[in-house]
């Protein structure tokens, strides 16, 4: 664990401290931190294992479980593309494949210089604008393969801006 | 314990409350057939769906294994609702199974097929994909194949109640789910002790030994002097392999098999043990009188707990005997004493370790001691050997071990295979050279016993010496904790690491009850017991009963060694200890 910073070993003993008095701290712990840092390797599990006494090979499996908790960083920007049943059915599967396809990676995975991250979520509850892509929280409605390169030429437009 | 009226088919029985309904049913003469529960059902996470039955006015049907039964309950296992369920389960469980029955390794001790054949299962009735399979051979100890896999958890939940250190979980989900190691890597990238009690407990051949048949059966092939030792514990169990009673002694049985399977000479490791005790002994009291390294002083026979002290308690290093284990002595003496005195080139002798470990193989694959053995068998693959060779155990006679320079051995010697043994065997030689006198009361039995931790005091001509004895990692740690903050009252604790000590080595033969018919309801609590009266009998058994008194040693150390802790002695005999492992080395 020599190589966590030290201010994330204090602030994550401070994260463990809040939830102290849980009988079942794990998946807050584990939530505060992935909302923290946006993602929990396995260094992390280790110290959170030591301070909790919660065996690190349980905690590898909540992580594991949930897709909400990562275990590699996020990209800058995480694009969620809906394959729940009405953007499948309204052609999701082709726009996900764009953006792998411009962007290089694969569902899962973040580009190399960090600025994307693709992930597949399972009907975010706007059928009715399908197929549904959602952007940092926010939600582009009926996207079409073909404007897949623009809403990704728009953002590297808009981080060379600043 | 208050007693419930309950019905099973129609006939109403009496109960104990609080049990499961498999356990009651059980009790009353039935058969549930169940893969995921065992022991008591501390274990089972009902993840198998196997044990299904009928319970009037339950929502659907029920998992007996964790379903405690009440008052006026009507069970219902026979129906034809319950009885198809059971078959699909363990039908859907196959659909996602590599079924390579024939030639895999558990064939004969495999749980899944014996419900299988309770269940009746049909034939390829549910086909389609499987889940990508790791297959892990990379640790000298053990090996795991997600593919044979059923997900029951029983393995999970061993490591964490015997060792404390949950090197298995669920990884993953749905589909995708494995029994792993965390990132699904090897034993050999993990902090694992390889100590086998997970493969103690695998109900399928998901998580075996890692086999060295292949190497023996080359030694012998290229045409080296074959030795072959068997550890004290095994001969408290391997009768077990040829469907005798748990409690067996084999020892007899087991020599004449070993002699007819063509060995250059069979050893007894309890002459190593003897060594060992004359060497652990000897540095107790230099610790003790002349403070040359910190008490208390800690044994170091457990491959297992070597592996635990290097991953977790490295401060404690000082404090750990520097003896390898009995085995491994022997190893060594044999490729140079009994090498030189029989004019052997040592390169063309081949040491078999028959042992009730599977970490003895990791140990012999140590850098620290590279070359004293070549392979290393558990007590399954000696059973192997002997099915194969087409010997009838039944009829074998009863014969001794080969007495050749090594061949003496002492009570003392026999007890190292049971939780306390190392402990007495070892206070039988330091007491008669602190004092000069035997001790007058052989037996320790304040360190006898499955209890968690045990401890004694000593009387040594008027001073107090303080011992404690424990096995299983789980309760070494407080023990270990005190030693490292410097609080512990103890001058010397015997740690093993399979709980209950080598007669329930990772290595022995499996003590599945679904399989063992003719073995008591109580099985599981009882069998480690059963194994170690074995030992304690053979030990009262022997004329003589401490490590100093035995001939062959003493010849050993005036014509060879020296005395105890000489220099050949410390090169031959001792080891050390690796304070720097990563229990997760980067990939």
């Amino acid at each position: 664990m020599a190589h966590l910073q030290e201010s994330a070993v204090k602030q994550i003993k401070e994260i463990v401290e809040r939830y102290k008095n849980e009988t079942t701290p794990l998946m807050m712990i584990l939530e505060d931190i992935q909302k923290e840092y946006g993602y929990i390797p396995l260094e992390v599990q280790e110290l959170v294992s030591d301070l909790t006494g919660i065996p690190v090979s349980e905690i590898y499996g909540v992580v594991t479980f949930y897709s909400f908790f990562s275990l590699t960083p996020k990209g800058k920007y995480v694009i969620g593309v809906c394959l729940g049943t009405a953007c499948y059915v309204k052609g999701s599967q082709l726009v996900l494949d764009k953006f792998g396809e411009l962007l290089h990676i694969q569902p899962g995975e973040t580009s190399e210089d960090g600025l994307f991250t693709l992930d597949v979520l399972r009907c975010v509850g706007a059928c009715a604008i399908a197929p549904a892509v959602t952007i940092n929280g926010k939600v582009y409605p009926q996207v079409k393969v073909d404007g897949v390169a623009k809403i990704i030429s728009d953002i590297k437009a808009q981080e060379a801006a600043q | 314990m208050a007693l419930v009226n309950i019905k099973i088919d129609g006939q109403a029985f009496q109960v104990e409350e609080g049990l499961t309904i498999l356990e009651a049913a059980k009790k009353c003469g039935f058969n549930i057939p169940s893969l995921c529960a065992f022991n008591h059902g501390k274990c089972s996470l009902a993840s198998c769906r196997v044990c299904l039955v009928e319970v009037k006015g339950a929502r659907g049907l029920c998992a007996s294994c964790v379903y405690p039964v009440s008052e006026g309950m009507e069970i219902t296992i026979s129906s034809q609702k319950a009885t198809e369920a059971r078959r699909a389960s363990v039908e859907l469980i196959l659909s996602n199974h590599e079924k390579n029955c024939l030639q895999c390794p558990k064939n004969g001790h495999c749980e899944l097929l014996k419900v299988a054949e309770m269940v009746g299962a049909r034939d390829q009735k549910y086909v389609g994909d499987m889940t990508k399979a790791t297959v892990d051979e990379l640790a000298p100890g053990l090996i795991r194949n997600t593919a044979k896999c059923i997900l029951c958890g029983r393995c999970i939940e061993r490591c964490k109640e015997a060792q404390g250190i949950s090197i298995l979980g669920f990884e993953n989900r749905g589909f995708e789910t494995i029994v792993a190691p965390i990132q699904n890597r090897s034993f050999a990238e993990s902090p694992c002790l390889q100590c086998g009690q997970c493969v103690n407990v695998c109900p399928t051949g998901a998580l075996m030994e890692h086999s060295e048949i292949d190497k023996v059966d080359a030694a012998f092939k290229a045409g080296k002097y074959v030795i072959v030792q068997t550890a004290p514990a095994v001969r408290s169990a391997i009768a077990e392999e040829f469907g005798e009673k748990i409690g067996t002694p084999g020892t007899g049985k087991m020599v004449a098999a070993l002699h007819r399977l063509g060995f250059y000479r069979v050893f007894d490791t309890n002459f190593g043990a003897d060594l060992t005790i004359m060497e652990e002994a000897h540095e107790l009291l230099e610790r003790i009188t002349k403070k040359t390294a910190p008490l208390p002083q800690i044994t170091s026979c457990s491959p297992g707990w070597i592996n635990y002290l290097e991953y977790f308690y490295p401060e404690v290093i000082p404090h750990v005997s520097t003896c390898k284990s009995p085995h491994m002595m022997m190893g060594a003496i044999i490729k140079t004493y009994f090498a030189k005195l029989h004019n052997i080139d040592p390169k063309d002798i081949f040491n078999v370790s028959i042992m009730p470990c599977t970490a003895k193989k990791y140990e012999r694959s140590r850098s620290q001691m590279p070359n004293d053995i070549d392979a290393v068998l558990t007590t399954r693959e000696l059973a192997k050997l002997i099915k194969r060779a087409g010997i009838n155990w039944q009829r074998l006679p009863e014969e001794e071990f080969d007495n050749d320079l090594l061949g003496e051995y002492t009570g003392a010697g026999v007890i190292f295979g049971v939780t306390g043994g190392v402990m007495e065997a070892a206070l039988r030689t330091a007491y008669y050279w602190l004092t000069g006198k035997e001790f007058e009361k052989i037996e320790f039995h304040e360190v006898r016993g499955l209890e968690a931790v045990k401890e004694a005091d000593i009387n040594v001509e008027g001073t107090i010496v303080k011992v404690a004895v424990t096995s299983g990692m789980k309760n070494a740690k407080p023990l270990l904790d005190a030693v490292k903050a410097g609080k512990s009252p103890y001058a010397f604790i015997e740690i093993m690491c399979c709980p209950g000590g080598c007669i329930n080595g990772g290595g022995q033969p499996y003590v599945h009850p679904t399989l063992l018919p003719n073995e008591d309801d109580d099985i599981l609590d009882t069998y480690r017991a059963k194994r170690a009266s074995v030992l304690y009998k053979e030990d009262e058994k022997q004329v003589i009963r401490q490590s100093h008194n035995n001939e062959d040693i003493k010849r050993l150390y005036k014509e060879f060694l020296g005395k105890p802790g000489s220099e050949l002695a410390e090169e031959l005999l001792h080891t050390s200890y690796d304070a720097h492992r990563e229990r997760f080395p980067k990939k």
